[in-house]
């Protein structure tokens, strides 16, 4: 990919190629001996610092239930969004105009609003209005704030999925004479939710990502937050900070791949019509609601077949 | 009936949101940009730094990030960054550094999708007419990667004006901790909500708008 940028290198490239290595190489361990130093005059390399990482206490009474409620919130978000997203794409399909226009309002308005600030809206909002007890009024604030954004975020998902299948679908199933509920029920729905499966997948990373803003701000005992517990118990700031980390990095990594294994699989069989959303595609394209392939946009088979169809705003 | 607006900066805190954001975006493209440089650089060791940096930072929620910064960075590290004793301009640059760290991975990642759809061609010319590698990425690959990425740079650009809130969970005064005290103190939940919401829209929406028209502008024409 990269190498048609360069040519291949000769004797004087290779030396240079060394040469910028080496400094580079230098660069680096300048910066990770930095480190290292200060973390050895702070203590934070003692062996009593890391202990508790190895012996388990710091797992079985911090890091696990942390991860635990982590991943609770965020499948209590991706389940109750899932399904409103599904009928929120939907409806922005729909032809009638007063159906349309609130959905394209209500996807639009969540999406340009920061989650946190969902989250501490719904944290208020239980607070004030209903009889959820404090101690897991968190819990609800973050789901709700995560379910607002992620269903619009969704709702966009569902729209692109069902716009990449091949219009023949469409047309043929109408040709047999099935109503607009029955098209969409049995015909186009089944088939974009195997081409969304992915896009699905890599959102669950950017809410399981978002958690930890509950944990920052309003007090809900997640991961990061129990790294606060620990390292108040431990004094193991930086390792604490690099365990919890490296959690998150293996958490989305495997679903990461998960998603690309899952597309590639999609993409290989022969059941389905080959349309896939891509993974990538879901995070670039385009800008505020204008979307790659509106609505009754020509696409043939090759177009889906080929990948690049989505048109979904993703938040980094 | 907007009497308790009396006594809270709306106005200062959107502002410092703003500024966050602007200063993230100008140090996360420069640091992007350096790193889509890097990942296909041909230094194997600059190709490896970019790869794993990419993708150990972008798994790391930001959060953590921001938190690291002040918690780790700047407790443990001693990074004052030039502001030892006046904490707020301390955590307002340590918030945009993690912002930077952060954003930087998803400008990279862009960047790079933007380098893949320059035709073979253009490359193949360059490198034909005897420019060095440095050459044919900063005179004629970038500057078409660039005119290509706007639509999605802008969407990143778009998250991380929501992302700056992050900045929340060490005290920068930005427009979510003025909400959560405002609604913490005032009585009208809905309406305190509805001007921040609209606040953000206000950033937002123009930016893609503005971004969008001046991506199809741009775009070259192939």
């Amino acid at each position: 990919m990269s190498s048609v940028l360069y040519d291949t290198p000769g004797p004087r490239a290779k030396r240079r190629n060394l040469i910028l290595s080496v400094v580079f190489a230098v660069l680096l361990a300048l910066l990770l001996w930095w480190v290292w130093q200060t973390m050895s005059d702070k203590g934070q390399l003692d062996g009593d610092k890391w202990r508790p990482f190895v012996e388990g206490p710091a797992w079985t009474t911090y890091l696990l239930p942390g991860l635990g409620n982590t991943l609770k919130a965020a499948a209590l978000a991706m389940v109750i969004a899932l399904p409103l997203g599904a009928a929120l794409g939907i409806a922005r399909m729909s032809d009638h105009r007063w159906v349309r226009v609130p959905a394209a309002v209500i996807v639009e308005f969540f999406r340009a609003i920061p989650v946190l600030m969902l989250m501490i809206f719904a944290n208020q909002f239980y607070s004030d209005y209903s009889g959820v007890d404090s101690e897991s009024r968190p819990l609800y604030a973050v789901v709700t704030g995560l379910v607002l954004y992620n269903a619009s975020v969704l709702a966009e998902i569902v729209r692109a999925g069902i716009l990449s299948l091949p219009k023949g679908q469409n047309e043929a199933a109408q040709a047999i004479g099935l109503r607009k509920t029955q098209v969409m029920t049995s015909i186009l729905l089944p088939q974009a939710v195997t081409a969304m499966l992915p896009a699905i997948v890599s959102q669950l990373v950017v809410i399981v990502k978002d958690t930890a803003l509950g944990g920052a701000v309003l007090n809900f005992t997640e991961l990061l937050n129990a790294r606060k517990t620990l390292a108040a118990n431990f004094a193991n700031v930086v390792p604490s900070f690099i365990v919890v980390a490296v959690v998150f990095i293996v958490l989305n990594f495997l679903l990461t791949s998960f998603a690309s294994w899952l597309e590639g699989r999609l993409r290989r069989s022969k059941k389905s019509t080959g349309a896939v959303l891509h993974v990538d595609d879901v995070e670039d394209t385009n800008v505020a609601g204008e979307l790659v392939g509106a609505h009754g946009t020509d696409r043939g088979p090759e177009a889906g077949g080929g990948g690049g169809t989505g048109g979904v705003r993703k938040t980094p | 009936m907007f009497d308790f607006l009396e006594g809270y900066d709306v106005l200062g805190a959107f502002w410092t949101t703003v500024q966050l954001t602007l200063l993230s975006a100008v140090g996360s493209l420069i640091w992007g940009t350096v790193l889509a440089g890097m990942r296909v650089s041909p230094v194997p060791l600059m190709r490896g730094f970019g790869t794993a940096y990419v993708n150990i930072v972008r798994n790391i929620p930001l959060t953590v990030i921001i938190v690291f910064t002040s918690l780790g960075l700047s407790n443990i590290f001693g990074v004052a960054l030039g502001a030892a004793d006046d904490f707020e301009a301390k955590f307002f640059r340590l918030a945009v550094l993690g912002l930077i760290a952060y954003t930087s991975t998803f400008v990279c990642e862009a960047l790079r999708s933007g380098i893949n759809t320059v035709p073979v061609g253009q490359a193949e010319a360059a490198r034909a007419l005897g420019l060095s590698f440095s050459q044919v990425l900063t005179l004629i690959v970038l500057p078409q990667a660039f005119r290509t990425v706007i639509g999605p740079l802008a969407n990143v650009l778009i998250a991380l004006t929501k992302n700056t809130t992050v900045a929340a969970a060490i005290g920068v005064a930005e427009a979510a901790l003025l909400m959560k005290e405002m609604i913490e103190n005032e009585a009208q939940l809905l309406l305190i909500s509805t001007i921040f919401a609209l606040g953000f829209v206000v950033l937002t929406l123009p930016t893609g708008l503005l971004l969008g028209w001046l991506g199809k502008r741009l775009a070259v024409k192939r």
